[in-house]
């Protein structure tokens, strides 16, 4: 299995045989190897890469020290971001390999994993697309939730009800995601649809699992 | 960031295409398939603003057609399906975008352009 890190950039439309595709395009790349988990070494099969260099001042700022010395003893620059991929074959990897957004192709199908745009605590209507009442003709009732359960039996709650809440900045992955177009000199990548998150935010694109 | 995304977006851009605005009269002519013949249609009409940017630029054009019916279609300047935009008249107008042509009644008056 392959996988990449990137920032979101922004949505635009590309045309591929005379038709139109609504993409994302991402920053993906280029990831670093730092570290190479093994079966035999009482782990699993994975690599874990970074993303973005950080300057060696910077990254004593921003790093745990651990981390600081962990880069240095994989001999590769400190990394902003890291990140595990579980690999079918961990011999294509060496520590300190760079993975580049080349990786993928047009037409690959990909899963995309990002944190969803924070909505802070929204009400029923937002969060589980409650209909609410009417906002005229003498109504009282509003934007609430209306009934949230039964009488003396059961007399509580179900839990899992769904209610007002904190919506979205939740981990999500959109699978079957096709590329549209790969720019490998810029190291950007186009994927048909949306994906999750704000322009800038990280991303996960991994190739499909199903 | 934007730049990344203009670098994509290049490939599609046309050249081809005069410079056109509000209040003109173009005559546009789209690719139509039908099964598997292709033929060239005319839409002629007044072009009644432009909006957005990059490969999702488009325009809006508006003619009366038949009993009095307005037509309003909308083209992206990069359609693949675009084969020409032809400029008949040039006009002269005060807005952006002339929405109010919608309401005008009997014959949309629009001075022309004189550079």
């Amino acid at each position: 299995m392959k996988g990449i890190l990137g920032r979101k950039l922004g949505m635009t439309t590309l045309y591929k045989d005379g038709k139109a595709f609504g993409v994302t395009v991402v920053k993906a790349g280029p990831c670093t190897v730092v570290q190479k988990k093994t079966l035999e070494g009482g782990e699993y099969d994975a690599i874990q890469v970074g993303f973005e260099e950080l300057t060696p001042e910077r990254a004593k700022k921003i790093l745990t020290k651990p981390l600081v010395k962990k880069f240095e003893a994989a001999k590769v620059k400190p990394q902003r971001v890291l990140k595990e991929f579980k690999v079918g074959n961990i011999n294509d990897y060496t520590v300190g390999d760079i993975i580049e957004v080349g990786v993928f192709s047009e037409g690959e199908k990909v899963d995309v994993t990002g944190y969803s745009k924070g909505r802070g605590f929204s009400g029923a209507m937002k969060r589980w697309n409650f209909r609410g009442g009417e906002a005229s003709h003498g109504a009282k009732f509003h934007r609430e939730l209306g009934s949230v359960g039964n009488h003396t039996e059961p007399a509580k709650i179900w839990k899992g009800k769904k209610m007002a809440g904190q919506y979205g900045n939740e981990k999500k992955t959109i699978k079957n995601l096709t590329v549209v177009k790969v720019d490998a000199e810029n190291g950007l990548i186009a994927i048909y649809g949306a994906v999750p998150g704000a322009r800038g935010g990280l991303l996960v694109i991994k190739s499909a699992t199903r | 960031m934007d730049q990344y995304i203009r670098s994509l977006e290049n490939e599609f851009m046309r050249q081809d295409l005069p410079e056109i605005g509000p209040g003109d009269t173009v005559r546009v002519s789209v690719r139509i398939k039908e099964g598997n013949k292709e033929r060239v249609q005319a839409f002629e009409g007044i072009v009644m603003g432009i909006r957005g940017s990059g490969t999702g630029k488009s325009f809006t054009v508006r003619r009366v057609g038949a009993a009095g019916v307005g037509v309003e279609r909308i083209f992206p300047f990069t359609s693949p399906s675009l084969e020409k935009v032809e400029v008949l008249r040039k006009g002269k107008v005060r807005r952006a975008k002339i929405y109010y042509i919608r309401n005008v009644k009997g014959k949309v008056k629009i001075k022309e352009k004189r550079d």
